[in-house]
């Protein structure tokens, strides 16, 4: 018995350790869990990019299963996912809200102009103070929110085809039917 | 140059590159309180900017990182404690802020597992020597022995025969 354990026991520890690295070489450390995930979105009131009068707040956000976006003009990736997020507007299987993070509001109005304006509203975010509530590092993130403003899922970087149809629109299939 | 001299220079060196880089972008946070301004500095030293990864938000000229700092000044400026600001970060951003992990079930595998990878090791390396010290306690036949203490008798000339 002792004469294999001699062995074993190292091949074991080498097995563990080496599928603990693998694991790392395949994980990507500008994915940080989110905490808010289970909770509710942070209360805002914030002005609509496009009309600075209007005020719109967490609960006018109420009573439909949306995404939220955060994005800005100076953001590279974010130009890189705004087909994405226009041709997922266009099937109208979900609302997306975007939030404009410290950007400047002629430059953002003028790309929604240009590359086609996927949001039902845009949240205007000048100071990125919601942005800290919602824990955001960097832009694009997305966020999936159910009706009753409960966050249940969050993306960091750019948002592709492959993410929509895989992650997103199971989860939104999932939270329409229960909510 | 002399190995006195090397070794001066050598200090130095270490002591400028543990100097930490906040100098420059802290100074302009003002306090009254020395002891606020000694917090201040911790917290930002302990937390981990976001954008740059290896940076602290005390070190860091990231955008995210300087309306951080200026948030926490707010909030100890207003009178919040080190761990209502502490709180703030975490509920936003996760025990992935903190430099040093917190002690929950979650890290214990972090925290204690060196410990018992050590003891494991420890343990075997006890054993095996036990075992050793055993075997070679017990490996001569009494033929061996004979032989042994019949040849530790002779005179050396085993000497002269490896001459």
């Amino acid at each position: 018995m002792k004469s294999y354990l001699r062995f074993t026991i190292p091949l074991v520890i080498f097995g563990v350790i080496a599928a603990f690295l693998f694991k790392g070489l395949n994980m990507n450390p500008r994915e940080i869990p989110s905490p808010l995930i289970g909770k509710s979105v942070p209360e805002f009131s914030l002005p609509l990019l496009e009309q600075p009068e209007t005020m719109i707040t967490n609960k006018d956000l109420l009573g439909k299963t949306y995404l939220l976006n955060v994005w800005a003009t100076w953001c590279v990736s974010c130009r890189a996912e705004h087909s994405t997020l226009v041709q997922l507007a266009r099937t109208g299987k979900v609302d997306i809200y975007g939030l404009n993070w410290k950007d400047e509001s002629a430059k953002a109005q003028s790309w929604l102009r240009q590359l086609g304006n996927p949001y039902v509203a845009n949240i205007f975010d000048k100071k990125g103070r919601t942005a800290i509530d919602l824990g955001v590092y960097g832009a694009p993130e997305t966020f999936l929110v159910d009706s009753k403003g409960v966050i249940h899922y969050k993306h960091a970087g750019p948002v592709t085809p492959l993410l929509i149809t895989e992650t997103l629109l199971p989860m939104i299939e999932k939270l329409k039917q229960e909510g | 140059m002399t190995l006195r001299g090397f070794l001066f220079s050598l200090i130095w060196l270490f002591a400028a590159a543990a100097t930490p880089l906040s100098a420059a972008t802290l100074a302009e946070y003002k306090f009254d309180d020395p002891v606020m301004k000694s917090d201040f500095r911790s917290i930002t030293e302990e937390m981990r900017c976001l954008v740059c990864q290896n940076e602290s938000l005390a070190g860091s000229n990231a955008e995210l990182a300087v309306d951080l700092r200026n948030e926490i000044y707010d909030m100890m400026q207003a009178g919040q404690t080190k761990d209502d600001v502490i709180r703030f970060m975490v509920d936003r951003y996760g025990d992935f802020v903190l430099y040093n992990p917190p002690m929950k079930p979650s890290t214990y595998p972090l925290w204690f597992g060196p410990l018992i990878l050590f003891l494991i090791g420890a343990i075997l390396l006890f054993r095996t020597l036990k075992r050793k010290k055993q075997s070679q306690e017990t490996t001569l036949s009494d033929d061996e022995q004979q032989r042994l203490e019949s040849l530790l008798k002779q005179p050396s000339n085993s000497k002269d025969v490896s001459k």
